[in-house]
């Protein structure tokens, strides 16, 4: 087992192995359009130990963590886990932040509630 | 009734009318709401990482508090009662989570998962009861198509939750039939509103606002209700297709009678 996934899967506490490739998982995903790898292949690539692949990828930062595919995956693999394992393995390395303080005051509106902006930092800052 | 209060950033600020009108229909069902002192922000999100620990310190702070003031910590934002129960949820299944945040804690009192959280909704529906709250719905929603959002945060995961049925839930709709209104079903009632995607990628959470208000106006809905001041942001600021979207509490405080004249005719 090579070092970057047995960090996921100690992360994330996934059984990838469990997957049985049904894709409902991607099948229910409200970023499946906006994404390149879908949680389905989050799964089999970690699975395949090809972590590398997934650490610069733009779909980590597509998830919204809304956990359908956590709640209708038939196998308990819970593929959300895997994605947010993988994600802060690359925003935890130095200057990988994808959100940085000085980006926000861009972004607000006047209707923006503070959940938005605390929960994106959490997200997307180490 | 007194039961511990858990706020959150947002109640105190843009969803001053979700914080507003919780404690004011509490205050007419007989619970009074007592906020925690000294909470802090529980993050917005959980993070699900085993090895994230201090990023959960805020929610085990306000749990423990909740256990010292009688036993739990009631919510009404959908992503606060999200954080706090998955954090507690933690404590039962990973004993490696317990002694890493005791260690943190140290100087504090310990804290082992002994406390609980339940959600306002959960406070009407198992322990006031829909009953009463029809009693005091004075004014009540006659004629009104109310479509209940519950978005991902108050029935995801449901191993943590155990909110309500993850896929058929039934809480609110039975809200809005003890205020005297008409719930309207619609198949996006449970699927994610685009969330903190909107600061990342602001035309991915235009999709799926418009996607779940459309749903719902599709099938007939005047207005949506939810418990999340995030959804309640990106249905109508992002959504392509317009429909009020009001905070569960403020329709009760309608159907109650508390909005001040002035303020009412909202909906």
């Amino acid at each position: 087992m090579n070092d970057l996934k047995d960090r996921v899967l100690r992360m994330s506490g996934s059984a990838v192995i469990k997957c049985m490739r049904c894709g409902k998982c991607s099948a229910t995903c409200p970023s499946y359009d906006e994404m390149e790898y879908h949680p389905h292949e989050f799964v089999y690539i970690v699975e395949r130990g090809d972590v590398e692949k997934l650490t610069g990828s733009e779909s980590l930062y597509k998830c919204l963590t809304c956990f359908a595919c956590v709640e209708r995956c038939p196998r308990g693999v819970e593929p959300a886990k895997v994605v947010e394992a993988v994600r802060l393995i690359a925003e935890r390395e130095q200057g990988k932040n994808r959100l940085k303080p000085d980006d926000i005051p861009a972004l607000l509106d006047a209707d923006l509630p503070g959940q938005a902006l605390v929960t994106a930092l959490r997200k997307y800052t180490k | 009734m007194k039961i511990a209060y858990y706020p959150g950033c947002t109640l105190k600020n843009k969803a001053r009318d979700l914080d507003r009108y919780a404690h004011e229909t509490a205050a007419l069902l007989g619970v009074e709401l007592e906020e925690i002192p000294e909470w802090q922000c529980c993050g917005g999100a959980y993070t699900s990482a085993r090895d994230e620990i201090a990023t959960k310190l805020a929610s085990v702070r306000a749990l423990a508090a909740g256990r010292d003031m009688g036993g739990r910590v009631l919510t009404v934002c959908s992503a606060c009662h999200n954080v706090l129960k998955q954090t507690n949820h933690e404590f039962s299944v990973n004993p490696d989570f317990d002694r890493k945040v005791n260690n943190y804690l140290k100087g504090e009192p310990e804290y082992h998962g002994e406390g609980a959280v339940i959600h306002y909704l959960e406070l009407l529906r198992d322990e006031i009861g829909f009953d009463a709250v029809n009693e005091k719905a004075v004014h009540p929603l006659k004629g009104k198509k109310i479509a209940a959002y519950y978005g991902c945060l108050l029935l995801r995961p449901s191993a943590a939750l155990a909110f309500d049925d993850p896929e058929n839930p039934s809480v609110m709709e039975n809200l809005i039939r003890a205020l005297g209104g008409e719930p309207v079903m619609y198949p996006m009632r449970n699927e994610c509103c685009g969330g903190y995607l909107t600061l990342e990628d602001r035309d991915a959470a235009k999709k799926r606002s418009t996607a779940v208000a459309s749903s719902a106006k599709e099938m007939g809905a005047d207005f949506m209700i939810t418990a999340c001041p995030l959804c309640l942001y990106n249905l109508t600021k992002n959504s392509d297709t317009a429909i009020p979207v009001r905070y569960f509490t403020e329709v009760m405080a309608e159907a109650m009678g508390l909005i001040p004249a002035g303020e009412e005719a909202r909906l």
